[in-house]
């Protein structure tokens, strides 16, 4: 489903992707692990389409089609959808009605019936289950005044009702207690079928004992150091990220366990 | 000496004086002739003074506007979508009252509705209390030059006690001469008088008819008494060759309660100048506003807020939105007098600027004389967050869409705060036909 081969990135001249390769199937959950300024969030704003980054090198592939040419939200409307880590408030604009507009625009580029205000309804009542957000979230302006763990689980909330086919996680986890992380985990388990694909981002190893993934890797300065079953993660939770560093700028190595 | 510009806008005026028929208090009359020399005096501002700095307004000295003397009535089909339902009805055509386009049934008993012409025969000492009183020309010449044909107009009195549920919509036509004649101009005058525990709402709508340059000059004048409550509306919506040069002057008795929702789109030039005075303890004061201008618009909003008595309230917020080459002015001016202890003033003005040759000028100024006060302020002025519009695309929006929503994003807070819902949709339509993608929005709010 995507492919990802000698990808380079920099910013304002500094490289901060320094040559990643990954490749992501269909029905698979990616992990991507790393110290603060790795990469990470980088190479969730690459994939979601954030254009300030430039690609230096290398190439992007999602369903066999070049990525890198394409608008945000063409995008979005292929499936591609990102959790932000800092979703933004937009006050004045009804979370459900944006929703609606939303999931409309990337029906309409599928070819698909506009959905009207009955049909919808009664398709976010649905969602709202695997979220379990409450209706006062819903009619709320989008994100506006939402605590934390409320944002992130709109975030949920949002993926879950724009129905992707990757979904690319940034850190959802920070800075959530353990009772809004599991419900994003829920979420996220209760969408996991074989044509979906996740790639989650996260600095801490707690949100990988809720969302068992099938990949484990490690961003270091820009490169894919490391990758591993689910078993890295917890090396990593005992060791650190720092026996990792000291050999960043080496080739990428598998650990000896098969893939989940 | 006069210019000529000067000379022609306040022809008439003398003759307008000596054909009155005067059963009217003798000191308007007197009003009157030093308005007429002070504008003499003054002329017509340009941006030497402080004051009108950024706001240059040649382009009215150029044009050599007439007074009006047409008040015929308009086709009434033509201005159906400015009669809101559910409100009293006040039209005004160039300044002068249209009984044809008011509609005041069902008025409660006591309260007054009435031309100021009218208004002076009838409730002459109500209207000699505060006509002229509170909106002052000493400093302003285009106060001085509708007080120079102060006659006619709109007087509204609601008498202590009295909760007048339904708003009065005072529509304000300005009906220009044609495309082709001379440019006329016209002195529209309010006088609002709330006694004491009474309430009221009103909606003062600026519309134009017809096609042709025109020059507007309205001051409102709103008395609040102790303990009143007064929800006040400003829509400027009027065409691209209408000038407008807007003054409210507001007074506040005390525990009194006013607040105003200016709300500008239209026009070539317009400059609102709004001055409080909260003169007795308690006062609750709210400004809001929201301008939004393109191409060569300019918007100038003055805003001066006088807290002459302690444990009064204060809040501005304007916000702006600028695009073309339009310019919007923000001076804010909150004075706390000498005693006006426990003074709680905030102003705010915000400005979005949609394209690069958008310009704004803003400048709020505190001067305080009392030691126990609260007051704030702060002004910002900027673009769409980048990182928003990304978030809204990352979603599916396409991006003109995105910056539409944000844009609306950023009005919305004025436009939930508007009660009056034929007001608040009116802006609504308007943003939702100016933003691109603007159907996007509508559906997404």
């Amino acid at each position: 489903m995507l492919e990802i081969r000698n990808l380079h990135v920099e910013i304002e001249g500094q490289k901060i992707l320094k040559g990643v390769d990954l490749e992501v199937a269909a029905g698979e959950v990616h992990a991507i692990m790393g110290p603060n300024g790795s990469g990470k969030s980088t190479l969730a704003l690459v994939l979601a389409g954030r254009q300030e980054y430039e690609i230096t090198a290398g190439e992007i592939l999602f369903k066999g089609e070049d990525l890198t040419e394409m608008a945000p939200e063409e995008r979005a409307r292929e499936g591609i959808f990102m959790a932000f880590q800092y979703p933004v408030e937009i006050p004045g604009v009804s979370n459900v009605y944006f929703l609606k507009a939303a999931l409309n625009a990337i029906r309409k580029h599928r070819g698909l019936d506009e959905m009207d205000a009955m049909d919808f309804l009664t398709y976010v009542r649905e969602k709202m289950k695997v979220v379990k957000m409450d209706d006062t979230l819903l009619n709320r302006p989008v994100n506006e005044g939402f605590s934390g763990g409320e944002k992130k689980r709109n975030e949920i909330f949002h993926m879950a009702v724009l129905d992707p086919v990757l979904a690319v996680m940034d850190e959802t986890d920070s800075g959530l207690d353990i009772d809004a992380l599991k419900i994003v985990a829920e979420g996220v388990n209760s969408m996991r079928n074989q044509d979906r694909a996740f790639i989650v981002i996260t600095h801490y190893q707690r949100l990988l004992n809720y969302i068992v993934p099938d990949r484990v890797h490690v961003l270091v300065d820009g490169r894919i150091v490391r990758s591993g079953g689910k078993e890295l993660a917890l090396e990593l939770e005992d060791k650190g990220y720092s026996w990792l560093e000291q050999g960043a700028g080496t080739p990428a190595t598998e650990t000896a366990s098969a893939p989940a | 000496m006069m210019s000529i510009a000067q000379e022609r806008l306040l022809s008439g005026a003398s003759v307008f004086q000596a054909e009155l028929e005067l059963a009217e208090p003798a000191r308007l009359a007197e009003l009157r002739r030093s308005a007429r020399e002070r504008f003499a005096e003054l002329g017509i501002p340009t941006t030497r003074i402080e004051e009108w700095r950024f706001t240059n307004v040649a382009p009215i000295a150029r044009t050599g506007f007439k007074p009006a003397t047409d008040f015929e009535i308009v086709d009434a089909a033509s201005i159906d979508r400015y009669r809101y339902p559910g409100c009293y009805q006040v039209g005004l055509v160039n300044g002068r009252m249209a009984a044809e386009l008011t509609d005041l049934e069902g008025l409660p008993e006591g309260v007054v509705v009435c031309s100021l012409a009218e208004a002076l025969e009838t409730h002459r000492e109500e209207v000699d209390e505060h006509l002229g009183r509170h909106a002052g020309f000493d400093d302003h010449a285009f106060v001085a030059l509708n007080t120079a044909f102060l006659r006619d107009g709109v007087f509204i009195k609601v008498p202590r006690g009295v909760v007048v549920e339904r708003p009065f919509n005072l529509l304000s036509i300005g009906k220009p001469a044609g495309p082709e004649a001379e440019p006329v101009a016209f002195f529209p005058r309010i006088l609002i008088v709330a006694e004491e525990s009474s309430q009221l709402t009103v909606v003062e709508q600026y519309v134009s008819v017809g096609e042709g340059r025109y020059l507007s000059v309205p001051v409102t004048e709103v008395v609040v008494g102790a303990n009143a409550v007064i929800d006040h509306y400003k829509l400027g919506r009027e065409s691209l060759e209408a000038y407008q040069m807007a003054t409210i002057a507001v007074w506040q008795d005390r525990d009194s309660n006013f607040s105003s929702h200016s709300i500008s789109w239209g026009g070539a030039i317009v400059r609102n100048d709004v001055h409080a005075i909260l003169d007795g303890e308690g006062g609750e004061l709210t400004l809001n506003g929201l301008y939004m201008v393109d191409g060569e618009q300019l918007v100038d909003n003055n805003m001066r807020v006088e807290h002459a008595k302690p444990h009064c309230n204060s809040h501005e917020l304007y916000k702006g939105i600028l695009e073309g080459k339009a310019r919007g002015v923000f001076t804010g001016r909150i004075y706390v007098h000498k005693g006006a202890q426990k003074t709680d003033a905030k102003q705010t003005n915000r400005n979005l600027l949609l394209s690069a040759n958008a310009l704004c000028n803003s400048q709020p100024q505190l001067e305080i004389f009392a030691d126990d006060v609260r007051c704030t302020h702060g002004s910002t002025v900027g673009r769409l967050d980048e990182n928003a519009i990304f978030y809204l695309r990352s979603r599916g929006i396409g991006e003109e869409a995105a910056r539409s929503l944000l844009t609306y994003a950023f009005a919305s807070d004025i436009v939930n705060r508007i009660k009056v819902e034929p007001v608040r949709r009116d802006l609504e339509e308007f943003l939702f036909r100016r933003l691109p993608e603007g159907d996007i929005v509508r559906q997404a709010v």
